[in-house]
């Protein structure tokens, strides 16, 4: 049978033309609700850790989605949310300039430190 | 000498580093990682449709409120997924056009319809057993963001499998109409479901390319194999019959033999023509177009209750002044 569908594969299932997966979001994302990324606290002495990401109107409404699509099995106690647009994050291509000034610092471990056996307790 | 990006990045990948969505990527990885991702959220989703229809109908408020609560994770299976798709620079919006306008495709599977409650049962243990089998090594993936959202999935699905499992078991304990009915589902089924891993290894020519990024670990007959020695055992437990007068257990090869896959059946169901193609994207598009007054409105009311605010704040600014 004839086909355009280049692969096939659990999660992808073709597609009738090449590249049509290509997006051009630009036009289509006008009237979306505004992005939010979301972090939970699992439980109480924790962090707050990063989740995923979800579409609301306003904060309200994204802390009720939060809850529904990321607490199901109390995977929380506490949930912070901050709009997509407000997070300033690192470029990876600058990650030599930002971090490797650490690297050579070796004498910030307390393993550059050689002491005597019989010190205990350090 | 020096290495290009694309040499980098499959170093990288060789690592077993994690590619994150500011990384540097190849065009093609980042296309195929939109179009499987975007497609695989398109299957969670249009996946309620066929389940949807036995909520209003199931024998027990016990089966309504599981059956409500495992269609409400796989609403929430297609969302994680959406969000891992975005990172990689495509909208919301566009996704579901894509799928609205019958551009971007989802699992044939969901194209079957559920005739009787027996459906819900078959589904849960064959249909989310299949995915569980593809989805446990996409957690391994190398793109961070699918790998992170295959996880979350992972941790609900095993729930899914073990509630159909539970249904069939008591219907198969039951009257003898209910032990027709789970075994005319299970007929129903399984070949549909061995059909989810996707075409033959010799058939699907790209898979290379996607092992070698390793977005893909394991072959389509690799993992349908699995499946059909993991069911192949399981089904003795129901008392049942795999509709399959070629399954036998291979002593030599430690694996079941099974019949021939119905191909030609799958590629027309893949492109539109199952029994509910038509169906399923009528509902997902009544769904979408019914629901634009209540995406606009939640917008102006945001957009209300934001300028109320920034008056007021003018307000108290003046008062103070
Ligand atoms: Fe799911
Ligand atoms: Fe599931």
């Amino acid at each position: 049978m004839k086909t355009f569908i280049r692969k096939m594969f659990y999660g992808d299932y073709g597609e009738e033309k090449n590249n049509a997966a290509e997006s051009n979001s630009t036009n289509a994302s006008k009237n979306e609700w505004p992005l939010w990324e979301v972090f939970i606290r699992s439980k109480q002495g924790l962090d707050h850790k990063h989740v995923g990401s979800l579409h609301a109107a306003d904060a309200v409404m994204a802390l009720e989605n939060a809850r529904d699509v990321y607490t199901r099995r109390g995977e929380g106690v506490s949930i912070w949310l901050v709009e997509s647009k407000n997070i300033h994050a690192s470029n990876p291509d600058d990650s030599a300039a930002l971090f490797e000034p650490a690297n050579d610092k070796i004498y910030r471990h307390p393993s550059f430190y050689e002491l005597p056996d019989e010190l205990k307790h350090m | 000498m020096e290495t290009s990006l694309e040499e980098q990045f499959q170093q990288k990948i060789d690592q077993e580093h994690k590619i994150e969505p500011k990384d540097w990527m190849p065009d093609k990885y980042r296309q195929t990682l939109i179009r499987q991702i975007s497609q695989h959220a398109h299957s969670e989703v249009v996946g309620m449709l066929p389940e949807g229809n036995w909520i209003t109908r199931a024998p027990s408020l016990r089966r309504k409120a599981i059956l409500l609560a495992k269609i409400q994770d796989e609403a929430g299976h297609g969302l994680y997924l959406y969000s891992a798709a975005e990172t990689l620079g495509i909208s919301r919006d566009e996704m579901y056009h894509q799928l609205h306008s019958g551009k971007a495709k989802y699992s044939s599977i969901f194209n079957y319809p559920t005739l009787t409650w027996a459906d819900m049962g078959a589904i849960g243990w064959l249909v989310d057993g299949a995915a569980i089998m593809n989805q446990v090594p996409l957690c391994r993936t190398s793109f961070g963001p699918y790998a992170r959202a295959m996880v979350r999935v992972c941790k609900e699905e095993s729930f899914h499998q073990r509630q159909g499992f539970e249904s069939l078991w008591v219907l198969s304990k039951g009257t003898d109409e209910q032990k027709r009915m789970c075994q005319d589902a299970i007929d129903r089924w399984w070949w549909p479901c061995l059909m989810m891993f996707g075409p033959p290894d010799d058939e699907s020519t790209n898979t290379i390319q996607s092992m070698q990024w390793k977005i893909k670990r394991f072959s389509n007959d690799a993992l349908r194999q699995k499946f059909v020695d993991m069911i192949a055992e399981q089904i003795k437990i129901l008392g049942m019959k795999l509709p399959d007068p070629d399954l036998k257990w291979n002593e030599e090869k430690k694996h079941y033999d099974y019949g021939k896959i119905n191909w030609d059946e799958f590629w027309q169901v893949l492109k539109g023509n199952g029994p509910c193609n038509k169906e399923r994207l009528d509902a997902r598009r009544k769904a979408w177009d019914e629901g634009a007054w209540v995406r606009e409105a939640a917008s102006a009311y945001a957009e209300k209750k934001h300028t109320n605010q920034l008056n007021n704040s003018n307000k108290v600014y003046e008062n103070v002044h």
